[in-house]
């Protein structure tokens, strides 16, 4: 019977031949990746683990430490990888948010399972991967036992035509896909089609992280060329991609013409159902514009960002906060001279951390004011008060909003 | 795992995400005080009212967000179980992870009311309001997974195991 790309590798991790909608099956785990707060918060050494080149940890949500427990979570994570002899540790300095560093690092790979303490572990399905987020007593058990189950949710599969215009990013693509369709709770989401080859591999991982924001399960791209050339270049070896057979059963096929698509953006709140085209948005003064996070703090936002301020200012009373997704990443904007005119036009650029994206440290926003985020999340409250406003969109179009001051088409700042 | 809990209900409504329940200031706290932030914009004073036995009830997409394990903190509060019409899955399995049921029934929170005694039988996934034994029917749980909540979550398991220091091993 035919299956999903998704189906293909949970049944392949359990030793099946096949598996389908509503199927549980018990799958070995590739890669399972421990974050900081990990073990600022609920830690206890175990005295096995399943297999330390199985594992990975990762410095991101809480660094450097912004508080005693958190510095306490650092002593823990160092004394728990020197003593079990994991290498694949990412200490502060070479650190980075974990769904950039499981990119740079070729941990996430065609046909593999990937899980990890944070709910965007979905990004890694941008690279053939079925990668979810876990919560921290299930990776802690993963961990031990280097299992876990998962039951086959059924699968949408959003069909790309068309090719991407310049001006469209991948927070454009999804923000329209939410919108549109709304959440996809207890659902897989399969993105392929002739378009794909238009879009290229960082705004693939904007989207694949963003599908936990519509609630679903997997996200995941096919490995096409693009795919494997990027893999490539990061582990030495060309992967096999799994594809979804021909007659695969969906939950449900959306088509998205790529090429009719503009700049979107969500209002606050949620991203599903409640984001529109960003023509179609009334004026909005800013307070805050953050370019960041696991999302949208890649190289390619940065470079986005640094041509949108070049020769320009971030307008008066206004503040633009920039946070490379990894020490790699900052380094690489340093050296392509993106961090010099963000800073020279009045951008504070950060630390590579989750911090601003979780309102847990930097950044934070108070009652009253009124953001516009290209990050994950745009909750009440995500980023600090309450009673300020997130809206999202792509980077371009927050750089545009720092420029004017107000939520625009970034397109009236480029002439 | 207890198989059935008459409790007071709290009704919720659709698409209550973990920064309604477990808010980026209270994760610098420990467990016991970040239970003090449940729904502390959404429904203030909440943790106050609660009581040991009481039994949450949402709407759909229970849980949207983040690997916040919000389970921990109803259960600092007491919280016997939680209900949906439809949870986000990594809400409900971090809940079945802690040992906190996790039912879902589709149109509980629209037919029960706030402040009503109910009865909820875990394994059959069916609620009804005391006295009244109308109810409504949801998804069972797996076996599997009822197993894993009838272990009292993930770490039981682990501890019997061994791959926990015994002195940690109880909670």
């Amino acid at each position: 019977m035919s299956m999903t790309i998704i189906e293909k590798i949970l049944a392949h991790g359990a030793g099946l031949e096949e598996a389908h909608t509503g199927d549980l099956v018990v799958c070995d785990v590739d890669m399972t990746v421990l974050i900081d707060l990990q073990f600022a918060t609920m830690w206890t050494e175990p005295t096995r683990i399943a297999d330390p080149e199985r594992l990975a940890v990762i410095m991101d949500h809480a660094v450097p430490a912004p508080s005693v427990n958190d510095a306490d979570g650092g002593v823990r994570a160092r004394e728990f990888v020197k003593r079990f002899g994991i290498e694949r540790f990412f200490d502060v300095g070479r650190h980075g948010i974990c769904h950039q560093v499981i990119a740079e690092n070729g941990l996430a790979r065609p046909g593999q399972i990937l899980t990890c303490t944070d709910s965007h572990t979905c990004a890694a399905g941008a690279y053939n991967t079925a990668a979810r987020g876990l919560g921290p007593i299930e990776v802690y058990s993963i961990m031990c036992t280097g299992k876990t189950w998962f039951q086959v949710a059924p699968t949408i599969r959003y069909e790309l035509l068309g090719a991407k215009p310049e001006i469209v990013s991948g927070k454009d693509i999804f923000l329209h896909v939410a919108g549109t369709y709304g959440d996809a709770t207890n659902h897989n989401l399969e993105f392929g089609g002739e378009g794909l080859a238009s879009v290229p591999m960082n705004d693939r991982r904007t989207i694949a992280t963003q599908g936990a924001e519509v609630s679903a399960d997997f996200t995941t791209f096919p490995a096409d060329e693009l795919c494997l050339d990027f893999l490539q270049q990061r582990i030495g070896e060309r992967p096999v991609a799994v594809e979804a057979d021909p007659n695969a059963s969906y939950a449900d096929l959306r088509q998205v013409d790529l090429s009719a698509l503009e700049p979107w953006v969500a209002r606050p709140g949620k991203v599903a159902d409640n984001a529109l085209p960003l023509s179609q948005l009334e004026p909005r003064k800013v307070d805050q514009c953050f370019i960041g996070s696991c999302a949208n703090g890649q190289l390619e936002d940065l470079r986005i960002a640094a041509e949108m301020l070049r020769g320009r200012c971030v307008a008066p009373g206004v503040r633009l906060i920039v946070t490379p997704a990894s020490q790699a990443v900052y380094t690489q904007a340093v050296h392509e001279g993106y961090v010099e005119t963000l800073a020279d036009a009045g951008a504070i650029v950060t630390n590579s951390t989750c911090g601003a994206c979780f309102g847990y440290h930097m950044g934070l926003l108070g009652a009253g004011e009124v953001c516009i985020t290209a990050s994950t999340r745009n909750f009440k409250g995500r980023m600090g008060s309450p009673d300020a406003e997130i809206y999202m969109a792509s980077p371009r179009t927050v750089a545009a909003a720092a420029i004017a001051g107000e939520i625009i088409d970034p397109r009236d700042i480029l002439g | 795992m207890q198989d059935v809990i008459e409790g007071r209900a709290w009704v919720f409504g659709d698409s209550l995400d973990t920064d309604n329940m477990y808010p980026g200031f209270a994760m610098k706290l420990s467990a016991q005080e970040a239970a003090k932030h449940v729904f502390y914009d959404l429904r203030p004073g909440w943790t106050d009212l609660v009581e040991a036995g009481d039994i949450v009830v949402a709407g759909c997409n229970f849980g949207i967000g983040s690997s916040r394990p919000v389970a921990q903190l109803f259960l600092e509060l007491g919280v016997a179980a939680l209900v949906a019409e439809e949870f986000n899955s990594l809400f409900l399995r971090n809940s079945i992870n802690f040992g906190l049921a996790a039912v879902t029934v589709p149109g509980a929170a629209k037919t029960i009311a706030d402040a009503s005694t109910v009865r909820l039988d875990v394994r059959r996934a069916r609620i009804e309001l005391v006295g009244d034994g109308a109810g409504l029917q949801g998804t069972p749980l797996p076996d599997f997974v009822l197993d894993i909540l009838a272990q009292g979550g993930l770490l039981p398991k682990l501890a019997a195991d061994g791959y926990l220091p015994t002195a940690s091993a109880r909670r």
